[in-house]
C-alpha cells in the first residue's frame, strides 16, 4: 500500500501543508507534542487518508520541516520500453481540413524528437485525404502514416480508436500529441483506455527527460490556479492531449522531405455501433472560439441581446470571435456554442477583450491564462478589472463603438 | 430501461477564492458539491426515466463522504445509489478510474441500457473518464451530447456538440454519452422526492464487492503519476487606461494593442 505520515515530532503546525494539498485532506488539529528540539507545539497535521491521493504537494510544501513521510507503491514495469520509438501527433482533419493546433504539435514533435534522436510522425485518418499528407510533411513531420477509408468519412470514436489502437500496436510510438479538441478529447480517451496507457489531458507544456524518455507534461487545473506536472512512468507510449495555441507552428516548407506510408485496416473484423446521419453547421460562429487569437466577449453588462451585434462587429474587424459569459447564456442573448468558463469552454487567446463581465471565478478559469486581458466595465472594483491587463472604467456602449471607429481608422492608414 | 449515472463529488468553486497575496487557492473550509456538468447528467437519467419509462441509478467513487452528493441526486429523483469507496481507490488517476467504475457498473444486478455522465469534472477538467469508462465496458459512446432526440429499448439518436456545428449520430444500446450543459436545465428536487430519499439507501461498495483487480486501481493501478505541483505566479492587476473622453482611451488601447502587434 501507499504510505503517507506526518512525523510528529517534526511538525510545528504551521499548516503550510493545509494550504497546498488540492484535495483539502489536511487539517491542524490540537494535540500538544513535542518537537525533537524540546519545544512543545499545540497543533499538529492531520492527513485524511480517505482524501488523499498521494500526490506529495504537502511533501514539497514542508522541506523546510520535512516531518511529511511519503512512500508510493511502485508497480512493476512490465514492458521493454526500448522497443518504443518515435513522437507521433495525430494529425486531426475534419471535412478534409487539418486541425491548426496539429501544425503546433508537429513543431514541438520536432524540438522533442530532435533531444531523443527520434522521428516525427503524423497519423491522419479520414476518407479520401490522401493528399492531405504532404501538407504534414511541409509543416515538419518525417513520417506520415496515412490509412484511407470509407468507414473513417465522418469522425466516430470506435472505428478512429480501433485503427490508432492497432497501429500503435503495430509501430510502438513512444510518445502521442493529440490536439486538445472536443474530437482529440474524446478519442484519446477512448484509445488510451483500450491500450492501457496515460492520458494527460490539455496540456500547456511538454519536455522529456533525455534519460528515461519520460515526457514531463504540465497542465492547469483548477482553471490555472494550479499546474501539475505529469508522467507516465511504467507505461508505453505515453498520451498526451495539447491545447490550442501553446506552441508555434514552423513556416510551411515545400522544399521538406518524408515519407507517406499507407496503411490498411480490416473494419469488417470490428464492431461499429455508432452511426453518423447528419452536421449542421453553427453559423453563428465565423470563427472558431479555441483557435481564435482574439476574442470579444460579453456580459450582463451588455444589457441585452443587440449589444453582441456591437461585439461581433469588432471581433469581424480584428478577426476574432464572440464569446459569452454564462449570465449572457443564460439570459438567451446569444447561443450557449459561445460560452466562455467552467461550463462551457476554455479559450487562451492572444487578446481577450471582455465587456461588461465583471469575471465570477467560473468565468475567469476559463480565459484566465489569455496573454493579454482588456476590460471594459463601469464598475472599476470588478474581478475581471483588477485582472485584466488594460482596464478600461466607463460604458462599453461609449467605449466599443469608438474602439471600432479606431481599428477601422488604424487598418486604413497601415 | 435502466439508466446509469455518474457523478463525482468536487470542492465548489464559488467558495474557492484566491488569496491575493500568494496568489494561491484559499482551500480551508471549502465545501463540497456536485460537479456542475454532472447536474444536468442527473437530470437528464430522471428525464429519461420519466419518458421512457424504467429506473435511474446513480454511481460515483470518492471518499465517504462523496455520499452526500449521492443523497442530493437520490433527493432529485434518481431511484438507486451506490458509493464505490475503499482506501485502495485513492490516488486514481482516469484510467484506474474509469476501470474502478466500470467494475461496479458490470456488478449492477440489472444491466445498464444507457450511462450518463458530465462533460467532464470541475477539479480536474479532463473530460477522460465518460469515454474510458466506455471502451472498458465495450461499448459505444457519444462525448458532447446537447440533445437525445429520441431512446428507446436498444436504440438512441443524440446530437453531439463540436467546434464547427452539431453531428447527428445514432447509437445501438447499450451506450454512453457525457452532456453538456445545454441539454436541460436541472431540476430542484421536490418534496414528494426529498422525502422518498429519505427512505433510501445508499450502498457502500468496497473493492472485493466489484471484484476489482488491485494492480488496476488507486494509485497503483494509475498510468500516469502526478511528479509536482505548483501553483503559477497570480495574474498581477495591470494598467488603468484613462482619458478626457471615449476617443482618448481607445487610441491609448489601440497604441499598446498596437506594440504588442495585435492590431
Amino acid at each position: 500500500m501507499n504510505k503517507i505520515e506526518v512525523i510528529v515530532n517534526r511538525c510545528i503546525g504551521c499548516g503550510l501543508c493545509v494550504k497546498v494539498c488540492p484535495y483539502q485532506a489536511i487539517t491542524l488539529i490540537d494535540s500538544p507534542h513535542t518537537l525533537e528540539s524540546g519545544r512543545t507545539v499545540k497543533q499538529l497535521a492531520f492527513i485524511d487518508l480517505n482524501k488523499c491521493t498521494y500526490c506529495g504537494a504537502c511533501v514539497e510544501a514542508c522541506k523546510k520541516y520535512n516531518a511529511i513521510f511519503l512512500q508510493k507503491e511502485e508497480a512493476k514495469i512490465e514492458i521493454d520500453f526500448k522497443d518504443y520509438k518515435n513522437i507521433w501527433v495525430y494529425a486531426e482533419q475534419r471535412r478534409k481540413e487539418i486541425s491548426p493546433v496539429v501544425f503546433e504539435l508537429i513543431a514541438k514533435a520536432k524540438d522533442l524528437s530532435e533531444k531523443l534522436s527520434f522521428k516525427v510522425c503524423s497519423v491522419l485518418l479520414g476518407n479520401k485525404i490522401k493528399d492531405l499528407a504532404n501538407e504534414l510533411i511541409y509543416y515538419g513531420s518525417d513520417v506520415v502514416y496515412v490509412v484511407d477509408d470509407p468507414a473513417l468519412e465522418e469522425f466516430l470514436d470506435e472505428p478512429y480508436s480501433e485503427v490508432f489502437a492497432w497501429l500503435i500496436k503495430e509501430e510502438k510510438p513512444q510518445i502521442i500529441l493529440m490536439g486538445a479538441t472536443n474530437i482529440g478529447r474524446s478519442f484519446a480517451s477512448r484509445v488510451a483506455a483500450k491500450i492501457r496507457t496515460g492520458l494527460t489531458a490539455d496540456c500547456t507544456a511538454l519536455d522529456v527527460d533525455l534519460q528515461t524518455h519520460n515526457l514531463l507534461q504540465t497542465r492547469p487545473a483548477f482553471g490555472g490556479n494550479i499546474m501539475a506536472t505529469i508522467l507516465t512512468p511504467r507505461h508505453r507510449p505515453q498520451m498526451a492531449t495539447v491545447r490550442h495555441k501553446v506552441f508555434k507552428p514552423l513556416a510551411r516548407d515545400t522544399s521538406r522531405q518524408g515519407e507517406i506510408i499507407e496503411k490498411k485496416f480490416d473494419f469488417s473484423k470490428i464492431k461499429i455501433r455508432t452511426k453518423f446521419l447528419d452536421f449542421i453547421k453553427d453559423t453563428s460562429t465565423k470563427v472558431n472560439l479555441a483557435e481564435a487569437d482574439i476574442i470579444v466577449s460579453g456580459g450582463r453588462g451588455l444589457g441585452g441581446p443587440e449589444g453582441f451585434k456591437l461585439l461581433e462587429e469588432l471581433a469581424d474587424l480584428l478577426g476574432g470571435a464572440v464569446g459569452a459569459s454564462r449570465a449572457a447564456v443564460d439570459a438567451g442573448w446569444i447561443p450557449y456554442s459561445h460560452q466562455v468558463g467552467q461550463t462551457g469552454r476554455t479559450v487562451a487567446p492572444k487578446v481577450y477583450i471582455a465587456c461588461g463581465i465583471s469575471g465570477q471565478i467560473q468565468h475567469l478559469v476559463g480565459m484566465g491564462s489569455s496573454e493579454i486581458i482588456v476590460a471594459i466595465n463601469k464598475d472599476p472594483e470588478s474581478p475581471m478589472m483588477k485582472i485584466a491587463t488594460y482596464s478600461i472604467e466607463g460604458d462599453l456602449y461609449e467605449i466599443v463603438p469608438e474602439l471600432i471607429k479606431a481599428v477601422k481608422e488604424y487598418k486604413s492608414k497601415s | 430501461m435502466h439508466f446509469v449515472v455518474c457523478i463525482k463529488q468536487v470542492p465548489a468553486t464559488t467558495s474557492v477564492q484566491i488569496d491575493s497575496k500568494t496568489g494561491t487557492l484559499k482551500r480551508e473550509g471549502v465545501e463540497s458539491i456536485i460537479n456542475p456538468f454532472d447536474e444536468y447528467a442527473i437530470e437528464e437519467g430522471i428525464r429519461l426515466k420519466e419518458r421512457v419509462g424504467g429506473k435511474t441509478t446513480v454511481i460515483s467513487m470518492g471518499p465517504p463522504q462523496a455520499e452526500q452528493a449521492l443523497r442530493e441526486a437520490l433527493s432529485r429523483g434518481c431511484d438507486d445509489a451506490i458509493l464505490l469507496t475503499d482506501k485502495a481507490f485513492a490516488g486514481a488517476d482516469t484510467w484506474a478510474t474509469s476501470y474502478t467504475l466500470s467494475r461496479g457498473i458490470k456488478m449492477l444486478s440489472e444491466p445498464a441500457d444507457l450511462i450518463i455522465c458530465g462533460k467532464q469534472a470541475s477539479d480536474g477538467d479532463t473530460a477522460q473518464v465518460g469515454p474510458s469508462l466506455a471502451e472498458m465496458l465495450d461499448i459505444p459512446h457519444v462525448a458532447y451530447v446537447r440533445k437525445i432526440v429520441e431512446v428507446k429499448p436498444g436504440y438512441i439518436k443524440v446530437e453531439r456538440m463540436l467546434e464547427d456545428g452539431i453531428d447527428i449520430l445514432e447509437m445501438s444500446l447499450p451506450a454512453l454519452v457525457t452532456v453538456v450543459k445545454e441539454i436541460n436545465t436541472p431540476r430542484l428536487p421536490s418534496l414528494k422526492t426529498m422525502l422518498a430519499a429519505k427512505k433510501k439507501q445508499v450502498h457502500y461498495w468496497n473493492k472485493e464487492t466489484i471484484n476489482a483487480e488491485e494492480d488496476k486501481i488507486g494509485l497503483k493501478g494509475s498510468p500516469t503519476q502526478v511528479m509536482k505541483i505548483f501553483y503559477p505566479p497570480a495574474r498581477s492587476g495591470g494598467e488603468r487606461i484613462t482619458g478626457a473622453d471615449a476617443k482618448e482611451i481607445v487610441n491609448k488601447l489601440i497604441q499598446k494593442l498596437s506594440s504588442h502587434g495585435i492590431i
